[in-house]
């Protein structure tokens, strides 16, 4: 009950974000550029809940577009990393033999980077931006995805249904697409949801260490960044934009572990 | 066992071979002139010529990339190109920091994992289990370098209990370790407290409770000491988190080790120092888990057998 009510709270948050990054026009009190050389640094007020920043900008208004950053971000990284993991895990566990060898092999080096180490690499090489963050979170991203279908395209690869379709002549796009796939869909939800977080996370350690989004663009990690820089006089610049990184990490992580607890997947 | 070993190693060098091709095409990966980009448009032509040559990229790539691995090999990893000093002796100057920083974390993790953890267990479904295990969630949720300001403000400017940032003294690790460690603590804390309720429902410990043991000789010298085999991998592997973890934590708290050299270097174009750091940490992490992997195996002799 415990978990189910954590998994709600974790849709709640996600249905916020969702919602801020959508509607974000119409709900920011103030323009997120609009700056104003009085408000600088001041502390939250009745006209600013949540103060202004070092350039007298809204910080609210500023969270709220910056919402937008983490789930295009989130999205794309994700949904690509899924894409190219799946690819290559069903070519592997399918096929077999010295492919899913080579394969298997790909992915231990890119294991062989911890955490966000290879995203800070790529993005220092190939310069700062959105675009270079997404595509350094996908090159790491795929190896999860492609190690769970590869894992359970082993485990029903031998069962009679598969079998039975091989049989009556069905070609391995169609068995992978119509038959396997729908059956490992749980792992891999569980996995995305998680893998949500991690991208939002990412995007934002990237952002706060310069290699992300760029100035003005409001990015929660680079208003961190900011905000870090006056940290003794103003530190509510620092303590927003980091708690709204937590809630929205945190929504994903509950939902994840609802989902895993629901669709009884275990931890391989 | 030394068969195990033996298979381990062998693993191990593709991976490191990898590693090390990967790194190697960093450089190439930079869109345009990594020479322009490093000197700036305007340099002087004859600069130019000279760092290309220092860098080597006016040879075929398959000549540059059989040096790099044969220098890398040797332990050559090329000169930093800021500061004119071979790249390796200013990773080893900053590396024992790196380790004290992971190591002081992973102990701050671990002490307040496995009493947070086993009590969790023992209680399952009690308020402590329900309040360590939501708190556990945020752990894991909240980036380090907000936790890292935070605890800054907190215990550095409010209370003044520790340094700000810098490695002066030895109170100068708290604040770094437990921002670098809490994440891990939290991860541990749950893989404690599953594992610990894996063991409590063997029939080993039913057996041992008919005895008559006491609760605590059941829970620490039976239930404890099995449920701890897993948690040891997790420990291994979450050391390479750490080390991840630690680029940050180094750059918010101005800890003078490789992460912060890495985002330093990042920062000047210092590419070949860019490429040494995470050649470096990158193999730190392959041994940390070529090492657990063999300590796995001593502890707990079934795996070899897989």
């Amino acid at each position: 009950m415990f978990r189910n009510k954590l998994a709600i709270a974790g849709l709640f948050i996600i249905g916020s974000l969702i919602f801020a990054a959508i509607f974000a026009p119409y709900l920011a009190p103030f323009e997120p550029f609009e700056q104003s050389l009085r408000g600088g640094l001041k502390p939250p007020s009745l006209e600013h809940p949540l103060g202004q920043d070092k350039l007298g900008r809204d910080n609210l208004s500023r969270i709220i577009y910056g919402s937008r950053i983490s789930v295009c971000v989130g999205l794309f990284a994700v949904s690509i990393s899924l894409l190219i993991g799946t690819t290559i895990g069903s070519v592997a566990g399918y096929l077999g033999g010295w492919i899913d060898e080579l394969f298997m092999r790909i992915v231990d080096i890119f294991l062989a980077f911890p955490g966000i180490l290879l995203a800070i690499a790529l993005t220092a090489v190939l310069g700062p931006s959105l675009h270079n963050v997404i595509l350094a979170i996908c090159v790491t991203g795929w190896v999860s995805y492609a190690r769970i279908v590869r894992g359970q395209i082993l485990t029903v690869k031998e069962r009679e249904y598969i079998v039975a379709a091989k049989a009556i002549g069905a070609n391995p796009l169609r068995i992978i697409m119509i038959h396997i796939l729908p059956n490992i869909l749980s792992p891999l939800i569980v996995e995305a949801t998680f893998g949500m977080a991690g991208a939002i996370l990412v995007e934002a350690s990237l952002s706060f260490l310069g290699l992300g989004a760029q100035p003005p663009t409001p990015s929660w990690g680079s208003m961190l960044n900011e905000g870090t820089q006056f940290l003794l006089i103003a530190p509510h610049t620092t303590t927003f934009p980091g708690l709204a990184i937590m809630i929205v990490v945190l929504g994903f992580n509950f939902l994840g572990d609802g989902l895993r607890d629901t669709l009884d997947v275990t931890k391989d | 066992m030394k068969g195990f070993i033996i298979k381990r190693l062998m693993l191990l060098l593709p991976v490191v071979f990898g590693v090390l091709t990967l790194v190697f095409l960093l450089i190439h990966l930079i869109p345009g002139d990594p020479v322009d980009l490093m000197l700036g448009e305007n340099a002087r032509a004859t600069d130019k010529e000279a760092l290309r040559k220092e860098l080597r990229l006016d040879e075929p790539l398959a000549e540059q990339y059989l040096h790099f691995i044969g220098g890398a090999i040797r332990g050559d990893l090329g000169m930093s190109f800021h500061s004119k000093q071979p790249v390796i002796e200013l990773i080893l100057q900053k590396y024992p920091e790196t380790i004290k920083l992971t190591l002081a974390a992973m102990l701050m993790a671990l002490i307040i994992s496995l009493p947070i953890g086993t009590y969790s267990a023992c209680k399952q479904y009690s308020w402590v289990d329900n309040f360590s295990m939501f708190f556990a969630l945020f752990g894991i949720s909240m980036p380090n370098f907000w936790l890292g300001p935070l605890l800054m403000i907190v215990f550095s400017v409010k209370l003044g209990w520790f340094p700000v940032s810098g490695n002066e003294g030895v109170f100068s690790i708290v604040l770094p370790a437990l921002t670098l460690g809490t994440a891990m603590a939290a991860i541990l804390s749950r893989m404690v407290r599953a594992s610990m309720l894996d063991v409590i429902n063997q029939e080993y410990i039913v057996t041992a409770r008919a005895k008559g043991l006491s609760e605590t000789d059941v829970i620490f010298k039976h239930a404890l000491k099995n449920a701890l085999v897993p948690v040891v991998t997790i420990v291994g592997l979450q050391f390479g988190a750490l080390l991840a973890g630690a680029i940050i934590t180094e750059t918010i708290f101005s800890w003078p080790g490789v992460g912060r050299l890495l985002i330093q270097a990042i920062n000047t174009r210092d590419y070949p120092l860019v490429q040494g750091c995470v050649l470096v940490i990158s193999i730190s992490y392959v041994l940390t888990n070529l090492i657990t992997d063999i300590a796995y195996s001593y502890i707990d002799p079934r795996i070899q057998l897989r």
